[in-house]
């Protein structure tokens, strides 16, 4: 059986195109300028400063999504970019180089639009700043960033302040290029902006708690993007208000994203972006939704305050989740595998993204001890098809799932 | 009446199919290259195993596919993941806790079953044939042998060479360099057979009773002795490992059927 889509989809297609064709405009008239960020990066502070804001890591999703990353990567590669660092990174920078970008059949985009700086936060992984610095060196514009304390099981004042401070340096930067004064009235603006956005994102998230489920990781995936891209705006917070009053009527409605839903899975590590469609299938037939996700859930800032903009954004950029420590994510994996009703955890041990992959230390077997949940570990990666088998991965899926009924029952 | 139950494994290199009576007992079986036409491989074994039992296709109350091939067998009622399939084959021959390793030509697998048969865990390997049928085919090309030969030679060893190699075409090369270091070919089969078990070790650990089953094994009892020395404790197999997934397929279908 397949579900109606979601209506909200339509809104949400219509605000990304208006976010790239906005891009393509402020570079066609030289204003605004544009900053690159990454996705959990200090985007409300290049927000405030007056620039319009590209993600890359949502470049490398759609090279991912429409499997242009697979031909793309042997670009970098050749090169001299190991095929095994980020594939976000050898997909974009392969992109670059070739000349191609899946933003020219979606918008009509001839190429990404081009940085006026580049300002990365290395909370997800490092290979953000390698991956900016390629452009740095490519268009001789500036680099700027922030190197977060890594694996913290509590966030101290020590780490608030050393952050902020790498914020407040970058500051004289952006004025710079922006040619605007920064303006803290304008910076709490935005930080309450997105405030209300990460609100209503949980909300989203935390629907799929419901039994059944109205929504999957796949629709989250999807879903996702005004969370990342247009965070600090107005139209991301009117639009999780749409998805949410939708997503409240499945609810009252009962209407189940997966049909017959059997067992509820949780999904750690990134996504197999060329291959979200077929997992969908694979586990709608099996009736097996994944109701929840490290990495959707990486977009929830519930730290962001605009009474102080600067200590709480260096707060939220300190509380992601790739940031802590194996104890605090296993606590939190804990949390929302027990808020969601769920059965059993797959982690996607991604080929070339570590830091996004949580069964390297032996996590799956002490969460499935402490939990008395079944794990499974299928290997892939996020961009790079050349690492994921598609037999290998549902004989894995389909014989975790048979073990799971076979328990209930 | 029908009364027997048939189970077709079509794997990545051979289609193994299995007929069980209503004690689980086999009747008929064959075995045939899964070639590239998946359906008539596992139809054509279905008739061979059929003979064999003396029964025709109306005596057959329901059939159970696994493996690769599982969704490309017509007249298969209901298809099930070779993990379940080699679990219910291995315990329906040591009913107790048991950790089942499948070495089969491009997967291995390690399926952990408490005393009730109850699936506890299981392992596949990663994207990587090391460690699988198909590593050792392809060193046997390497070395010019048949692949019936190997068992007999590693047995034969008196010593073993140590291969360092991750991945099996880098094995090749090493053991281009060995042959032409002159060492003999025994010793170098023997560290293939030891890196074949050792892939299987790194997978996952092996508790209780460990039985063995798959074509690698059926056709390299050789292999047994040496996984038996890695655990230090004795190693046991199915009266016919390489029909081990299709005659569990059998015993699924005659559960799901009585």
């Amino acid at each position: 059986m397949v579900m109606p889509p979601i209506k909200a989809t339509k809104q949400m297609k219509k605000l990304m195109e208006d976010h790239f064709l906005g891009l393509a405009k402020a570079k066609e008239e030289g204003n605004p300028k544009v900053a690159w960020c990454t996705s959990v990066g200090p985007a409300e502070l290049l927000h405030a400063m007056g620039f319009d804001v590209y993600f890359p890591e949502n470049h490398g999703a759609m090279l991912g999504a429409t499997r242009m990353a697979t031909d793309l990567i042997p670009e970098a590669v050749a090169a001299g970019y190991s095929p095994e660092i980020c594939s976000y990174l050898t997909s974009d920078v392969g992109s670059y180089l070739a000349g191609q970008t899946p933003l020219t059949r979606a918008y009509g985009l001839e190429s990404v639009p081009r940085a006026d700086v580049l300002v990365f936060n290395n909370n997800q992984c490092r290979e953000v700043q390698d991956w900016f610095m390629f452009y740095a060196r490519e268009w001789d514009v500036p680099l700027v960033g922030i190197n977060n304390p890594r694996v913290i099981h509590e966030v101290k004042e020590s780490h608030v302040a050393d952050v902020k401070s790498q914020m407040h340096d970058m500051i004289p930067v952006l004025e710079q290029v922006s040619g605007n004064k920064f303006d803290i009235d304008r910076f709490r603006e935005v930080v309450g902006l997105s405030k209300q956005c990460t609100i209503r994102w949980r909300k989203v998230l935390e629907g799929a708690a419901h039994h059944p489920s109205p929504m999957t990781f796949f629709d989250h995936c999807i879903h996702m993007a005004p969370a990342v891209v247009l965070r600090g705006k107005q139209e991301a917070v009117d639009y999780y208000d749409l998805l949410l009053a939708e997503i409240d009527q499945m609810v009252q409605d009962q209407v189940a994203a997966v049909p017959g839903e059997q067992v509820r899975l949780y999904w750690d590590g990134m996504p197999v972006w060329g291959r979200l469609r077929m997992l969908s299938e694979l586990l709608n037939e099996l009736q097996a939704p994944i109701v929840s996700s490290t990495y959707c859930n990486s977009w929830i800032f519930d730290a962001l305050d605009e009474r102080d903009p600067f200590d709480s954004m260096a707060r939220a950029a300190l509380e992601l989740f790739n940031v802590r420590d194996d104890d605090f994510k296993e606590g939190y994996v804990k949390e929302w595998v027990e808020r969601c009703g769920v059965a059993g955890i797959i982690f996607h041990d991604a080929k070339t993204c570590p830091y996004n992959t949580n069964s390297r230390f032996a996590m799956p077997q002490r969460l499935s001890q402490e939990l008395g949940l079944p794990t499974l570990v299928i290997n892939g990666d996020l961009n790079d098809l050349r690492f994921f088998s598609d037999e290998q991965a549902k004989t894995n899926i389909e014989a975790f799932v048979e073990q799971l009924l076979e328990q209930a029952a | 009446m029908a009364s027997h139950f048939a189970g077709i494994d079509v794997g990545a290199s051979a289609t193994k199919v299995a007929v069980v009576d209503e004690q689980g007992d086999l009747q008929g079986h064959a075995v045939r290259r899964s070639g590239v036409d998946f359906a008539a491989s596992a139809q054509e074994g279905f008739q061979r195993a059929l003979a064999m039992a003396g029964l025709q296709a109306q005596d057959i109350a329901g059939v159970i596919s696994t493996g690769y091939g599982r969704k490309n067998v017509p007249f298969a009622g209901a298809s099930r993941t070779e993990i379940a399939c080699h679990g219910a084959g291995a315990y329906f021959h040591y009913p107790q806790a048991i950790t089942v390793v499948d070495i089969g030509g491009q997967d291995n697998k390690i399926i952990k079953l408490d005393a009730q048969g109850r699936r506890k865990s299981f392992k596949m390997n990663r994207k990587c044939a090391a460690g699988t049928g198909a590593f050792l085919e392809e060193m046997a090309l390497r070395l010019d042998l048949e692949l019936g030969a190997m068992n007999q030679l590693a047995a034969a060893a008196r010593e073993e060479v140590t291969l360092g190699a991750f991945c099996t075409v880098f094995t090749g090369t090493e053991l281009l360099s060995k042959i032409r270091e002159g060492v003999r070919v025994e010793p170098l089969v023997k560290g293939l057979f030891r890196s074949v078990v050792k892939r299987v070790r790194e997978m996952d650990t092996l508790t209780n009773l460990v039985v063995m089953t798959g074509g690698v094994v059926a056709h390299n009892p050789f292999l047994m002795e040496m996984m038996a020395q890695e655990v230090g404790r004795e190693v046991v197999t199915t009266p016919r490992p390489q029909l081990n997934g299709a005659w569990g397929a059998a015993l699924l279908a005659r559960d799901q059927l009585t």
